[in-house]
């Protein structure tokens, strides 16, 4: 009897949908809002075209490595929507740059980072990534 | 086309005996011969053999699966997620039957009289002999967690296990418990391994740099093979981060696609993870990461008679404490998986042969060891088992321990899912004490919370396990608590899943700015302060008659 892929008992698999996590539902505070608002002088921010990498549990909420990438940007703005002051810093990219970068960050608690570009053709990119800031100590 | 029915019959190893009440124990193991469990059609060109969480045990013991192994969102309902009669319906299994007793918790003490201890490296070793006589270059691998968990192992600081897996010749390994050795210790063993400990997520944390191999290349059988190494994620946060100051983890799933695509850039024509990731986590990693072949997981202890498939990865669940090796045959042509065989095997010590030089190796570990780990501390009317997402007998006796000998309120004993069983009417020897709370962080602090503080704790822990993103998750269980009573709704966001926190002497709630006098144990800060939990668990265990432990009812779960 020879087994094969095909054959085996695909045990649960069918259920299972391979986007496990729905698109980041992004909620911000006022004052992220604010300096959003400030950043793209109110103009549509959209989804897509940037990345941002952060742990999904921080080690050390005193300093959280942030790291960004929007191909093509003239600015990147990073804010910790739960800081009592959410904005952390703007980078800004010459024509040559590659508008990436890393920056460590401290967050008061498990919160959304987020990451806002102004594109050469001057629109805007957001994204947001929860980190969660944890007491710790029951693994395994 | 191959049935389900057949797929079962080619993969577990099955003995179909009814009714196991009936049959003497010789009877049962006749019938359970070790041919029997070693049967295995050879496949294809290369054999994988993954064990994994063996957490320092070297001989053969009763482990108890859990009989509550919650499921959050989409994976509600899905293995491993599945427990007693429902995991024997699910594959189809017999109750009373040899793999219901290796794979349930149902009649466990009936069932261990009938089929005795599991696991024993003695009696793997021997499985492993079988292996390598008709595929000599299959590969091992253990997936960590073997240098702690035992008394031996606590006082020879990893060694006793490091000299019998050394005799069982692993191809690589990966890890977690180990790094609470203290990142000075495992430096010192790894620099002796003539294997590779691998961990492509492990990274240093001043110029984050890879700190371990990634990776190892193997030629077996003309396929080219990458294995990849996957560390506990959240080693740093779950356990003390100031035992490997130096060091930063995380699921890094960026890295692991760059990994996946240089190892195919080197010819790999077959791509295995050996993670200790956790069950969920290497499942949504599967799903978001292309071209891996097979996943070896570990971390949660589950153990599978299928593999799980997602896309096209296949991902194998080896159980813990050694209870089971996995065998998994695989047909590579063409850079392809063109067909598997699968057999997780049940290590039952009294059907399998246990190798003589390793057992005699095993002898000579525990050999200077022998009064202490003999020694009676008391005995117990109950089944003692781990296991479970919110309460296990063992830590209900840490905790009635706890409670009484520092004179707490409430006391807290960490979700770990290690640590065997024992049966009503057995004897608590230190090594059965040691077995559930041997570490390098064992102090026994005693110090004042209020009710807030004790539900943030609670909050926290319980999104460790109930977060529905397995990228969440920690993998261990909910903390155990006694003295309290509590509900959980385990549908809902942190900080509104635990409410009713009740003082179970008084019937009372608990008041957000009272304080309560907590005792608890395995805290990851470097300054706490008490005696070792088992100098604690001791000295109670001493003074019981025999130890009673009432079936606990103070956690109601619900959104299930």
């Amino acid at each position: 009897m020879s087994l094969t892929r095909r054959n085996a008992l695909v045990l649960g698999s069918a259920a299972f949908v391979v986007t496990l996590v729905p698109l980041h539902a992004f909620a911000a505070s006022e004052k992220t809002m604010a300096d959003i608002k400030a950043f793209s002088g109110g103009a549509a921010v959209s989804n897509g075209g940037i990345d941002l990498t952060t742990p999904e549990i921080a080690e050390n909420g005193n300093t959280v490595p942030v790291q960004f990438s929007a191909p093509g940007a003239k600015r990147v703005m990073i804010l910790a929507d739960g800081n009592p002051s959410p904005g952390v810093g703007t980078f800004n990219f010459g024509a040559l740059g590659d508008a990436s970068g890393s920056i460590r960050i401290r967050l008061a608690g498990t919160q959304d980072v987020v990451a806002i570009a102004e594109m050469a053709d001057g629109t805007y990119v957001q994204i947001a990534k929860t980190v969660k800031v944890t007491i710790g100590g029951c693994g395994g | 086309m191959i049935s389900r029915r057949d797929f079962l019959q080619a993969t577990v190893a099955t003995s179909a005996i009814y009714g196991a009440g009936d049959f003497t124990r010789a009877a049962a193991q006749q019938s359970l011969s070790q041919d029997k469990l070693f049967e295995f059609k050879t496949t294809g060109n290369v054999t994988l053999i993954h064990i994994t969480d063996i957490h320092g045990q070297l001989k053969p013991v009763y482990f108890r699966e859990p009989e509550v192994n919650l499921g959050i969102g989409i994976v509600n309902g899905l293995p491993p997620h599945v427990t007693g009669k429902d995991f024997l319906k699910l594959f189809d299994m017999t109750p009373g039957t040899s793999e219901a007793y290796a794979l349930t918790y149902n009649d466990f003490s009936a069932l261990a009289k009938t089929y005795g201890r599991m696991g024993g490296l003695d009696r793997v070793a021997t499985v492993l002999n079988s292996i390598r006589s008709e595929r000599p270059d299959a590969l091992l691998l253990d997936g960590g967690d073997t240098w702690q968990g035992s008394y031996t192992t606590h006082h020879t600081q990893g060694q006793d296990m490091v000299n019998v897996m050394n005799a069982l010749k692993p191809d690589a390994m990966t890890s977690h418990w180990e790094f609470t050795l203290g990142i000075d210790r495992v430096t010192e063993i790894v620099d002796t391994l003539d294997f590779p400990f691998l961990g492509a997520n492990i990274f240093d944390k001043e110029w984050d740099e890879p700190a371990y191999e990634p990776y190892k290349m193997f030629e077996r059988g003309g396929v080219k093979i990458a294995v990849i190494g996957q560390a506990f994620p959240y080693m740093p946060i779950a356990n003390p981060g100031w035992m490997f100051p130096d060091l930063s983890f995380g699921v890094r799933e960026e890295r692991m696609i760059e990994v996946v695509a240089e190892v195919r850039e080197l010819g790999a024509e077959l791509v295995v993870l050996l993670s200790h990731n956790g069950f969920d986590v290497d499942r949504k990693l599967a799903s978001r990461v292309n071209g891996i072949d097979v996943i070896l997981t570990g971390h949660t202890h589950d153990a599978l008679p299928e593999p799980v498939l997602v896309g096209s990865t296949m991902l194998i669940a080896s159980g813990s404490n050694g209870k089971f090796v996995t065998r998994l045959d695989l047909d590579v042509r063409d850079g392809e998986v063109k067909g598997f065989a699968h057999k997780l095997i049940p290590i039952f010590s009294d059907v399998i042969a246990p190798d003589p030089a390793v057992r005699a190796l095993i002898d000579e570990q525990r050999a200077p060891f022998t009064d202490q780990l003999s020694e009676v501390l008391g005995t117990t009317d109950q089944e003692l088992y781990r296991r479970g997402n919110f309460n296990g007998t063992w830590d209900d006796l840490l905790c009635n321990a706890l409670i009484e000998e520092r004179e707490a309120d409430i006391a807290l004993s960490p979700g770990f899912r290690w640590g065997p069983s024992l049966l009503p009417g057995q004897d608590i020897t230190r090594e059965d004490l040691f077995n559930v709370t041997a570490m390098s962080y064992p102090e026994a602090y005693r110090s004042e919370m209020t009710g807030e503080f004790l539900h943030i704790i609670l909050e926290d822990v319980a999104d460790n396990l109930f977060n529905p993103d397995p990228y969440y998750q920690q993998g261990g269980d909910m903390v155990r608590v006694g003295g309290m009573g509590y509900s959980i709704d385990v549908s809902k966001p942190q900080g509104s899943r635990i409410t009713d926190m009740t003082i179970l002497k008084t019937g009372k709630k608990l008041e957000a700015d009272k304080t309560y006098q907590v005792a608890g144990w395995a805290s990851v800060n470097e300054e706490t302060e008490g005696p070792a939990i088992w100098d604690v668990a001791e000295s109670w265990i001493k003074k019981q008659s025999s130890v009673n432990i009432n079936p606990n009812t103070s956690v109601k779960v619900t959104g299930v």
